[in-house]
């Protein structure tokens, strides 16, 4: 049994590279990540803030509600009451701590629907890798933003050189 | 023939396996050391090891959108003899976990685990009688990607953590080799890590 050179070998190769030739025209769909950022979606639920009102003031006010609506029981609230000398939240009380495992948390939301006060809210941040258990632990120190406003910034990749895009339309 | 001690503790990969070749502060085993590191880093090639949800969102980083082979990583080995990185992707029953293991200990040295998503760091919302709570209870976890499922961009920046713990070596002290290497990309930087 012969094979017909042309027919059986080069014709196939030619109609398989006129594919890849047609394709190199195409426009390029690659994201160069760390340097370049993916648009995010506006309702992309990625690593927790405890937020502030503009005064400053913390809007936890301890109740938690977000550790009672949490499927994978990743928070842990402790909660003690405002004086008039340490005042924290506008309410009568505030967490003293406010942890989340961040492993073991899904991500899904429900402590942020659960919120009285849109206290705790998920922002764009997913560079979360890290190398030790230990450092999942997010305390309150690194969840609470450093000013009011600071959760609605851009969120900015370690490596990107220009804030991630937010996806319209 | 260096003598392999055998640990059963749970340790880091950074931990010497071998016993005294590390020792040897001669300055060409540290330049060879550091261009091995390198090229460990730039051509890992990862071990399939799909076990839920998770897995779709690791194919999804071979995809042209994302696009894995930039860092060397486009070959997904089917066999561990090929492999250098195990992602663990989804959660580990208590079934697999020996399985895992198994295919742990036919991987080359060096050899690097990912655990990717809640469920395979840490059990996620599987906190049952039948998910490993954590799948470094059964082979040592480089680095943790949370998340559930993590996004290809989230797993790609676990990706980037191994790279840079690879690349530090097993010596600390050879940070400064690596700006070498590091200077031509200009974006990635070095970063501390305790312990």
């Amino acid at each position: 049994m012969s094979v017909d050179l042309y027919k059986g070998v080069v014709k196939p190769l030619i109609a398989g590279f006129g594919i890849t030739r047609r394709r190199l025209a195409h426009k390029k769909v690659t994201i160069f990540y760390p340097e370049e950022m993916r648009e995010q979606y506006p309702r992309t639920r990625w690593r927790h803030f405890l937020t502030r009102y503009e005064s400053g003031l913390e809007k936890c006010i301890g109740c938690s509600l977000c550790a009672g609506a949490c499927p994978a029981r990743c928070i842990y609230v402790e909660a003690a009451e405002n004086t008039d000398e340490a005042r924290f939240s506008p309410g009568e009380r505030y967490a003293t701590r406010y942890e989340i495992n961040m492993i073991r948390c899904i991500f899904c939301g429900y402590c942020q629907e659960a919120c009285p006060t849109g206290a705790i809210v998920l922002r764009k941040n997913f560079e979360l890798a890290s190398y030790k258990r230990e450092d999942f632990i997010y305390t309150k120190e690194m969840l609470l933003e450093k000013y009011p406003g600071q959760s609605d910034e851009p969120f900015q990749g370690e490596y990107a050189e220009k804030p991630a895009p937010v996806f319209t339309g | 023939m260096p003598k392999r001690v055998e640990t059963i503790v749970l340790h880091d990969s950074t931990t010497p396996v071998f016993g005294d070749i590390q020792k040897g502060g001669s300055v060409v085993l540290t330049s060879v050391e550091t261009l091995l590191n390198q090229a460990r880093a730039n051509s890992l090639w990862p071990l399939t090891f799909g076990l839920a949800c998770c897995a779709i969102e690791m194919m999804g980083i071979v995809s042209a959108r994302f696009d894995v082979a930039r860092f060397g990583m486009e070959r997904f080995s089917a066999t561990p003899r090929q492999a250098d990185v195990m992602i663990i992707a989804g959660r580990l029953s208590k079934k697999m976990a020996p399985v895992l293991r198994q295919i742990y200990d036919q991987m080359p040295e060096p050899k690097w685990v990912i655990s990717m998503g809640a469920c395979a760091s840490s059990g996620g919302v599987y906190n049952n009688y039948a998910i490993v709570q954590g799948a470094d209870q059964v082979v040592p976890v480089d680095v943790y990607v949370p998340g559930c499922p993590p996004s290809p961009d989230a797993l790609m920046y676990g990706i980037l953590k191994l790279q840079q713990k690879i690349k530090r070596g097993k010596n600390p002290k050879t940070l400064i080799d690596l700006k070498l290497f590091e200077g031509v990309s200009g974006a990635r930087q070095l970063e501390e890590v305790k312990g």
